[in-house]
């Protein structure tokens, strides 16, 4: 009797077990499903795109929409260029000032700690808005078509300098003050001490940070006019908008393509969103277990 | 008195870029909350620009512009925190249930939407709904059903909208709550296995009280920001296509809209200082009432 009710359990354990899988299965299928579409279409002959639409599996295999982008990089090119020099320059600099200023709040004997808290938890809560931002970038600072409008508004974030000042008071106070008994300056013992063992929670930081930099097509849609400081995004925002923009007069004009050449375009946007997003995708993932940990060091409240 | 500075000064000057960007970034452009207030001109800045009153306001609340903005705002907000907090929570409880090498390979795939941009998700919705080569209209043609419009009739957007946000960001949220279960002590279930609890009974009497502090913050947080919307969801999946609007103008794409494209200082600015002043009214309205209620529960 015993062993047949623990064979019955078992038994509508794993059937349950098994509806859980199931139910993953048909999750991940519907997340990446329409990645497949892409990726299928952009190898797709351009007249079967016609007769059949977009799919998964393409009926004739060609590579006619890359060739067709790489004949001529050099917009691809530029806009990458700009999007990985923003990416570097954006997270390094952010993970300086964002871990200097969650360090800063983290020392429990830090006189103006709780002001210079509050200081940054209130960002979170309160926002001038996207008018006064605008005004202040454009008028003030002068940086329409600049470079520095790409990087400078992400620089310091409420959200991340939480996330760091929650890893940072974890640290030991008494490596602190063994260092600051041997007479090291406070910047000294940031760099040899804090930030060495803070290696894992500067990964996570430097992940975000990527992530967001990378992403980013809002500041250029915002602040950039020209050409030459377009982000990988924000063309691609470009080629889902248009069709046809492979094929105008705009993008012939800004060397995205020759004249005179008839471009695929179906499948070319498709293996412009490819070659754009792809390599990232590839990557991030890479770094999955950073994010994860970044979600589970510190808490936020304030 | 001298020997304090001297003690702090290290830290302060650690903390003084930051600060400084913090000033410039979060703080200076508060002053902007004046524009509302004022018909701005470009070559007269902020402060001497003549002052109108609440004129701007008049004309933000007189058209029926603010009343579809507000309403899909909400809305969709709402929809995103019941939806989504529900969804993510129900996905980590099942995740839990699986060996850690499952619960790595579908974490992996349900974080992918995450990685890519809202511009490549564009893409992505557009793959299935485009009007001439989509795989869902291809497929109603193969069923010898009309194709639908789908980029020209709003009434299928709150759906649309609503999937795009749980789909790109299921994966994240759920792994947040996640990491919290994993943070249980076995104990807890051990004892309730002894008692001969089902493992619905002890999600619901172990593992979702233990959590609920976690969630009660999120939601927080996330009403706390239910004026505002993730602009790049509704600029780039529905294109922005303008016979949308009805259904997917939410506040941020018309400040947006009415800055950029028409111009409308007044206007964008009166629609923003509304947004900014709600939502911190909110989240102090939020904070309040949790406090009240569980005073370990709430964020400040």
């Amino acid at each position: 009797m015993k062993t047949h009710s623990t064979t019955l359990t078992e038994r509508r354990v794993t059937t349950g077990k098994l509806f859980i899988h199931l139910i993953f299965i048909v999750l991940c299928a519907a997340c990446i499903f329409p990645f497949l579409v892409i990726i299928g279409t952009s190898v797709q002959s351009e007249s079967d795109i016609v007769k059949f639409g977009y799919s998964v599996i393409p009926k004739n295999f060609t590579l006619d929409a890359y060739r067709v982008i790489l004949h001529d990089p050099a917009m691809l090119l530029r806009s990458y260029f700009v999007t990985i020099l923003t990416t570097v320059i954006g997270s390094l600099v952010g993970m300086w000032v964002t871990t200097t200023y969650a360090y800063a709040i983290s020392r429990k004997d830090y006189r103006l700690r709780s002001f210079l808290a509050f200081f940054i938890f209130f960002t979170m809560l309160f926002h001038g808005g996207m008018v006064p931002s605008y005004i202040l970038m454009v008028k003030w600072l002068g940086l329409k078509n600049n470079l520095l409008a790409l990087i400078l508004p992400y620089l310091i974030s409420g959200w991340f300098v939480m996330l760091m000042k929650g890893f940072l008071q974890t640290i030991p106070e008494a490596l602190i003050e063994s260092a600051k008994i041997d007479g090291a300056s406070e910047l000294r013992i940031f760099a040899q001490i804090v930030l060495p063992i803070s290696k894992p929670a500067l990964a996570t930081l430097g992940l975000f940070f990527a992530l967001q930099y990378w992403n980013d097509w809002w500041l250029t849609l915002l602040y950039v006019e020209q050409d030459h400081l377009i982000k990988l995004q924000y063309l691609l925002i470009r080629v889902l908008k248009n069709m046809e923009y492979l094929n105008s007069a705009e993008a012939i004009e800004y060397g995205l393509v020759k004249p005179g050449m008839m471009v695929p375009s179906l499948s070319a946007r498709m293996a412009m969103c490819i070659l754009a997003a792809g390599p990232m995708l590839l990557v991030f993932p890479l770094f999955q277990k950073y994010f994860v940990q970044g979600l589970t060091v510190g808490s936020v409240k304030g | 008195m001298l020997k304090s500075i001297r003690k702090n000064a290290g830290l302060s000057m650690l903390a003084l870029p930051g600060f400084l960007l913090i000033i410039v970034f979060n703080y200076v452009p508060l002053y902007g909350l004046l524009l509302p207030f004022k018909s701005y001109r470009y070559n007269l800045g902020i402060w001497n620009s003549p002052s109108v009153g609440f004129e701007n306001f008049g004309f933000l609340f007189s058209g029926d512009v603010l009343y579809r903005v507000l309403r899909n705002t909400l809305l969709y907000n709402l929809t995103f925190i019941v939806l989504g907090t529900t969804l993510s929570v129900i996905v980590a409880l099942l995740l839990y249930e699986l060996s850690r090498r499952f619960v790595k390979a579908y974490q992996t795939i349900l974080f992918i939407p995450y990685f890519i941009s809202w511009v490549v998700a564009g893409f992505a919705f557009r793959s299935l709904f485009d009007m001439e080569y989509g795989v869902i209209n291809r497929l109603l043609v193969s069923m010898g059903e009309e194709p639908i419009l789908w980029y020209s009739d709003p009434k299928y957007w709150p759906y649309i909208i609503v999937v795009a946000a749980v789909w790109k960001g299921l994966g994240y949220s759920s792994v947040i709550y996640y990491a919290a279960l994993m943070g249980i002590d076995s104990e807890y279930y051990d004892a309730a296995k002894i008692d001969g609890a089902s493992k619905l009974r002890q999600a619901f009497s172990i593992s979702v009280p233990i959590i609920k502090p976690m969630i009660v913050m999120l939601v927080i947080l996330q009403i706390g920001s239910i004026c505002y919307s993730d602009f790049g969801l509704f600029y780039n999946v529905t294109l922005n296509s303008s016979l949308l609007y009805s259904t997917t103008d939410v506040i941020d794409t018309f400040v947006y809209r009415s800055l950029v494209d028409l111009g409308d200082i007044g206007m964008a600015s009166a629609a923003g200082f509304f947004q900014s002043i709600v939502g911190f009214c909110l989240v102090l309205a939020t904070n309040t009432i949790v406090k009240k209620i569980n005073p370990e529960n709430s964020l400040f």
